[in-house]
């Protein structure tokens, strides 16, 4: 009764929130109707749609023993409360993706992204990380992959595997782009995060040797030690000669980033990427909950207008229409395949209950979520001239800053070229135009809520904090990344020879982490060389791929719940899949097929091939033209390629279905039912 | 005098969020792993606290536990 009186409440708070976000379109509108929209959205997904998903469509069976409880040994297998699952299970799939994606799709105005945000996690999101959480519940915790092949079939099974490849090389590509277009000739910023290197390997040691196993304490001096970085990077920036030893350029920063990630991943776990986990997982939980605190405090105005003239396709930050462009811009606030990954695997040999699966699963992503609607109010509570003024590469808004403030201006979005000196200033940072990539955007948002929460003129420490704390949590994704990919590649090259697949042979270590690193190396790099910042072409193609992934993660869901016979119950997942299937086929026909060079990865080719040959560049931009024009058209094909193999997975699905209302015989590879021993927890269930 | 039930409750909550963060960050991983071979296998001997965490981060980074 109170329960079905608190839905009615939210919904009314829920629908208010939203309405008054849609009608306030002429007026700036405050942060907080996001904040209250968010909370309700998610309040009522959690309390009822997901409640309803686990009682009918999984039937979930508090009374049957988890594979924590069968299989406990102490380690990887351990009944674990609740809580302390949806702690581990936020930590892992809560990423930098959440905050850039929200900080490009604002180029749309704050109305797009937000709803799909809202809509697209409580339907989409969270209900396929449950799933893939729950399946691999009753499945003893086996991976995504696994589940593919044993419910699918071995076609399953691999077009996941190379699915989860291909995304691991975009994924790090761009995130290595993102924290070199943010250090960027920027002194401070590169002191400040070339210290976490250092930092990280002291607390490795401190962890390991020292004091073994403290890693409470290990993590609170590492926390401390990257603070005394970002102060120590304002003292670099003030004297002329540290400047110039840490003032470096895209190309120099983009081989320090790909020589880091090599080194990260053959050197052994706890030197280096644990104890960077350890203070980025700090990190993040700590600026997560500061940000939501502060952005309540100020409750700030958002100055971006609800809709750009940039929806139809003309966007400076990227090509493309706002159907289906916004859809694949934000993949993992609202829906990321990457999380299938992480849902199954390590955290279902946590799960002390099945009935524990809404919180870990759908919860986990409700916050995540979350986490996406700050960082686009961060992004929207600009001006709008200073936002794309950042976010606008050089190629396209103008090599001076003049040409890009008259561009900018000529859009409709006023700004000046004092103000955007004023900003760089108060910022700490020698210029702020063309900073492509999302992150200064995002950390300009961040430092002026939190310098408006906790006392003005500390705006460039809070800046450059913001700064290192995105490329924490981008390297930590980078090592961590390149290692999965790694064990990945062994475990394939080891089918064809043995000694290739051994994960502690030194020389297969060296050769398949350099084969990893190599194939995000190439694409960060001509990112870095692109003069218009090469976000615009590497994000959208990490977008379809993550989107891709969630497809082939939610056809191995339907054809499961269709092989438990529970048909009429599919489109709980085949919903999700359908829209899913539509956005990435309609963006990736148009990234293929479209003839305007702004969007289609082949005409931008024969564009950039046509300027070329006319003499039309510039000699800097002629002499690594030949190199665009082949990575456009890599892209174009990788494109091609991921499409198809997810229409496979798709068809292999439906086959599966149909043999299954056909009525022929199914093979489960569930877990036979074992009855629980454990008690169950005080309050739990709910 | 009053105040003192209240004082305790501070203390008891100050207790719990304490091991909710141990358990948490894994600090408390060595003790848990202790009392689970106790009870599982009694009559082998445990591994020291070093082996068991350069095993146990070796076991949790090789997996994917991070994301985008």
């Amino acid at each position: 009764m109170l329960g079905r009186m608190l839905g009615v409440v939210l919904a009314i708070g829920g629908a208010f929130a939203l309405g008054g976000i849609a009608l306030h379109r002429h007026e700036p509108i405050n942060a907080l109707w996001l904040i209250v929209a968010g909370v309700c959205i998610y309040t009522l997904g959690y309390r009822f749609y997901a409640a309803w998903i686990t009682a009918r469509v999984f039937a979930v069976d508090a009374s049957r023993a988890t594979p924590a409880e069968r299989l406990n040994n102490g380690r990887d297998f351990v009944p674990t409360h609740r809580w302390i699952v949806f702690g581990h299970h936020f930590a892992a799939i809560a990423g930098p993706g959440p905050l850039v994606g929200p900080t490009l799709a604002a180029q749309f105005g704050y109305l797009p992204g937000t709803l799909w945000i809202l809509i697209g996690s409580v339907l989409g999101g969270c209900v396929q990380d449950m799933t893939i959480l729950f399946l691999s519940t009753r499945r003893d915790g086996r991976s995504l992959g696994q589940m593919a092949r044993d419910e699918l079939g071995p076609f399953g099974g691999f077009a996941a595997l190379i699915g989860t490849l291909m995304i691991m090389v975009i994924l790090i590509a761009v995130l290595g782009l993102v924290v070199v277009n943010a250090m960027k000739g920027s002194p401070w910023a590169t002191f400040s995060v070339f210290a976490t290197v250092p930092i990280a390997l002291l607390i490795g040691v401190y962890v390991r040797n020292l004091r073994p196993g403290r890693i409470i304490e290990g993590t609170i001096i590492g926390v401390l030690l990257l603070l005394l970085g970002v102060a120590g990077g304002g003292w670099v920036d003030q004297s002329a000669g540290t400047r110039a030893l840490f003032d470096m350029s895209g190309p120099t920063l983009a081989g320090f980033v790909i020589v880091y990630g090599w080194v990260a991943a053959v050197l052994p776990v706890w030197l280096l990427l644990a104890p960077r986990g350890y203070l980025s997982t700090f990190l993040k939980l700590g600026v997560i909950a500061l940000l939501a605190f502060a952005i309540v405090v100020i409750h700030p105005e958002l100055k971006m207008p609800a809709l750009t003239q940039f929806i139809d396709g003309s966007g400076p930050i990227f090509g493309g229409k706002i159907f289906p462009f916004v859809f694949i811009t934000i993949a993992c606030g609202s829906v990321s395949g990457f999380h299938a990954l992480v849902s199954s695997g390590t955290t279902p040999k946590l799960i002390q209950n099945e009935s524990d699966v809404r919180l870990v699963g759908y919860g986990s992503m409700a916050l995540e979520s979350f986490v996406a609607i700050m960082a686009m109010i961060a992004a929207t509570l600009l001006d709008p001239g200073v936002y794309f003024a950042i976010n606008t590469g050089a190629g396209i808004a103008g090599a001076t800053p003049q040409a890009a403030v008259a561009t900018i201006s000529h859009w409709g979005f006023p700004v000046s070229v004092a103000q955007m000196q004023t900003l760089a200033h108060e910022m700490g940072e020698h210029t702020l135009f063309a900073r492509t990539g999302g992150a200064p955007s995002l950390a300009v948002g961040m430092a002026s809520i939190f310098s408006s929460t906790f006392g003005r003129g500390l705006l460039a420490a809070w800046y450059h904090f913001a700064l290192m704390f995105e490329a924490v949590f981008i390297l930590t994704t980078i090592d961590a990344g390149t290692r999965v990919g790694r064990f990945m590649l062994q475990d394939f090259l080891g089918q064809m020879w043995q000694p290739l697949g051994r994960t502690s042979w030194y020389p297969s270590v060296l050769v398949t982490s350099l084969l990893i690193v190599a194939g995000w190396g190439y694409f960060l790099y001509i990112g870095v060389i692109d003069p218009n910042g090469g976000v615009n072409i590497l994000w959208p193609l990490f977008g379809i791929a993550n989107q891709m992934l969630a497809a082939i993660a939610l056809s191995v869901a339907t054809g499961i719940l269709v092989k438990a016979g529970k048909l009429r119950y599919a489109w709980v997942t085949a919903g999700p899949l359908a829209w899913l299937a539509i956005i990435t086929t309609t963006a990736a026909w148009q990234k293929v097929v479209s003839t305007d060079p702004h969007l289609g990865f082949f005409a931008g080719a024969a564009d950039l091939a046509h300027k070329l040959a006319s003499g039309a560049l510039p000699a800097a931009s002629a002499a690594v033209a030949p190199k665009l024009i082949f990575n456009q058209r890599l892209d174009g094909w990788l494109t091609v390629i991921f499409t198809l193999i997810v229409w496979f997975v798709i068809v292999d699905m439906v086959r599966v279905t149909l043999r299954c209302m056909r009525g022929q015989p199914q093979t489960s590879s569930e877990a036979p039912h074992v009855p629980s021993r454990l008690q169950p927890a005080a309050g739990g269930g709910s | 005098m009053s105040s003192l039930p209240a004082l305790r409750g501070a203390r008891q909550g100050l207790r719990t969020l304490w091991r909710l963060l141990r358990t948490l960050s894994g600090d408390d991983a060595y003790e848990r792993y202790l009392r689970h071979h106790a009870q599982a296998h009694p009559h082998e001997p445990a591994l020291s606290c070093r082996a068991f965490f350069a095993a146990e981060q070796q076991r949790k980074w090789s997996g994917i536990n991070r994301c985008c």
